[in-house]
């Protein structure tokens, strides 16, 4: 027998490795999917058996509004914000897209509780900005910039951007640049050009990564509590202050049932998307 | 032209918060301020001198490192278990698995602090490395799978024809081979632990403070410029455990032939 046929002919018995996949699986299920299953239990037990939390939802629509309105403003700063930068990723030369790649990562190992004690201080009443405006006359009292929607919209844009980019630049790079020249030969304009050519080619990208942005701000918590100062509760927030302040425990565990329930739904319907060739890069 | 202004104020935009942060910590003043005749140490000193703050550092740097191993053994144990068996399709397994890195850091969060509240290990060190391992396991799974996709499955039946055992072909053949992927696997769980703070928030009180968790107290009580200071480190740690990891591809490929 050659090595080759030994080698094939052991190939086909699979090596026992149970006991090396197995824990892993094992320990998810216990820390993660049946303590899911428990809080699935408290949101229709708590206070009483019934599906009064859900129901209870509608009253808190004020609460999913702003959430929706904040979320969606959001993603579609960041998303904009983070075509610029892909945009002009792609047209640049190899040393300036290394230079936009590192403005971009550098924002992103910073921990989101720094970043929002950082625009705490920048956005506060006596901070630089409101100082700068005061000190040229520009205002007379200073601006409210946080502790309000604002605020919360600020740091949800920075945190988002380089999660946005970098679906972005594979979509855009994957545009084949000789459309460009096509277009230009035959008399358009660069903005015709973008509007006609670029960014119906990039739709995909932009749905892919908006939905990205979008189901990341849904659960957002410590930029909204930090930065709303209790004035813009976000659905995670209310999570926490329903565990932690007013201990009813059924109401936040629906609001967390209901929160996994629209993220999944966004995601299928992104696979979905993805599926029908819509999601995947333009040829 | 419009286009080039735009992306440079998107770019300072971003950058912005970092620019902030170092000045302040450098302030000579009790206060919030930029330093302006003159700097000082004096809130880098304090975060020495206050027990609180040295405290929440060991604790997170502790946890970081026991959760950061763990993540990384129990990820190796698994993608080494799947690359051992190539024939298999494990894709349910697999999407549960990366399951905690999709589900929103609140659900987590409140699913852990009702777990966690039955085994009664809310506020205590082994709850909170245990939560930090589960927030930090896909992303060491993804390390070592992506270091595991480039070797040859063939090795496994070679080392097998040879007459090793599978302990022994893990051990001696892929360990070392995926060594570079082990050491991303281990940082990249060190920084998810070092910065988590939604989970952290719930499943611990008084008793286990890690340094995020002081920094949100101190947020939401006093915003002085000890928590620039505190940032500042912070970030530093994570700059040092980047350039580590640098440092380590850069050496592996230099090893390879």
């Amino acid at each position: 027998m050659t090595a080759t046929a030994f080698l094939r002919s052991t190939s086909r018995r699979p090596l026992a490795a149970g006991w090396l996949i197995a824990p892993l699986p094992l320990l998810i299920v216990a820390a993660l999917a049946l303590p899911l299953a428990g809080v699935v239990g408290w949101s229709v037990t708590r206070p009483s058996p019934g599906l009064q939390n859900y129901l209870g939802l509608w009253e808190l629509r004020d609460l999913l509004w702003r959430t929706l309105r904040i979320c969606g403003l959001t993603t579609l700063i960041a998303v904009t914000a983070a075509y610029l930068i892909a945009w002009s990723w792609v047209t640049a030369s190899p040393r300036r897209r290394v230079a936009i790649e590192l403005f971009v990562l550098l924002p992103f190992w910073i921990s989101v509780l720094i970043r929002a004690f950082a625009w705490l201080v920048i956005l506060r009443n006596d901070g630089p900005i409101n100082g700068f405006l005061l000190a040229t006359g520009a205002i007379d009292t200073p601006l409210r910039l946080v502790r309000n929607e604002f605020g919360v919209i600020v740091g949800m844009v920075h945190y988002m951007i380089p999660y946005a980019v970098f679906p972005l630049i594979t979509v855009l790079k994957g545009i084949d640049p000789r459309l460009q020249l096509a277009a230009r030969s035959l008399g358009a304009r660069p903005l015709q050009r973008f509007l006609h050519v670029t960014l119906p080619l990039s739709l995909p990208g932009v749905v892919g990564a908006a939905t990205i942005v979008f189901v990341f701000c849904l659960g957002f918590f410590v930029t909204p509590a930090i930065l709303g100062g209790g004035r813009a509760v976000m659905v995670a927030e209310f999570v926490y202050l329903q565990i932690f302040q007013t201990t009813n425990w059924g109401a936040g565990a629906a609001m967390a049932v209901f929160l996994i329930a629209v993220v999944a739904l966004l995601l299928l319907a992104l696979r979905r998307l993805v599926a029908l060739g819509l999601g995947s890069p333009a040829r | 032209m419009i286009r080039r202004l735009l992306l440079v104020a998107v770019l300072a935009f971003l950058t912005l918060p970092l620019l902030v942060i170092l000045p302040i910590s450098l302030t000579p003043e009790r206060y919030l301020s930029f330093p302006t005749d003159s700097w000082s140490l004096r809130h880098y000193r304090s975060l020495i001198e206050n027990p609180d703050w040295s405290s929440a550092l060991l604790t997170s740097l502790g946890i970081g490192l026991v959760s950061a191993l763990l993540a990384t053994v129990l990820a190796a144990a698994f993608c080494i278990g799947l690359w051992l068996n190539p024939g298999r399709r494990f894709a349910a397994v697999q999407a549960l698995v990366l399951l905690p890195m999709l589900i929103p850091g609140v659900v987590t969060a409140i699913a852990l602090y009702f777990g966690l509240a039955r085994l009664g290990l809310i506020d205590t060190l082994a709850g909170t490395v245990a939560a930090h391992t589960l927030l930090a396991v896909p992303f060491a799974v993804i390390s070592v799978g992506v270091a595991l996709s480039g070797l040859d499955p063939k090795l496994a039946q070679a080392a097998r024809s040879l007459g090793a055992r599978p302990l022994r072909i893990v051990l001696d053949v892929v360990l070392p081979l995926i060594r570079p992927g082990l050491v991303a696997a281990f940082l990249l769980s060190f920084f998810i632990s070092w910065e988590e703070i939604v989970v952290t928030i719930f499943i611990t009180t008084s008793d286990v403070v890690t340094l995020p968790r002081l920094i949100w107290q101190e947020l939401r009580n006093n915003i002085s410029p000890a928590i620039a200071a505190v940032a500042v480190v912070m970030t530093l740690v994570t700059l040092l455990a980047l350039i580590v990891r640098l440092l380590l591809t850069a050496r592996g490929a230099e090893a390879r032939p």
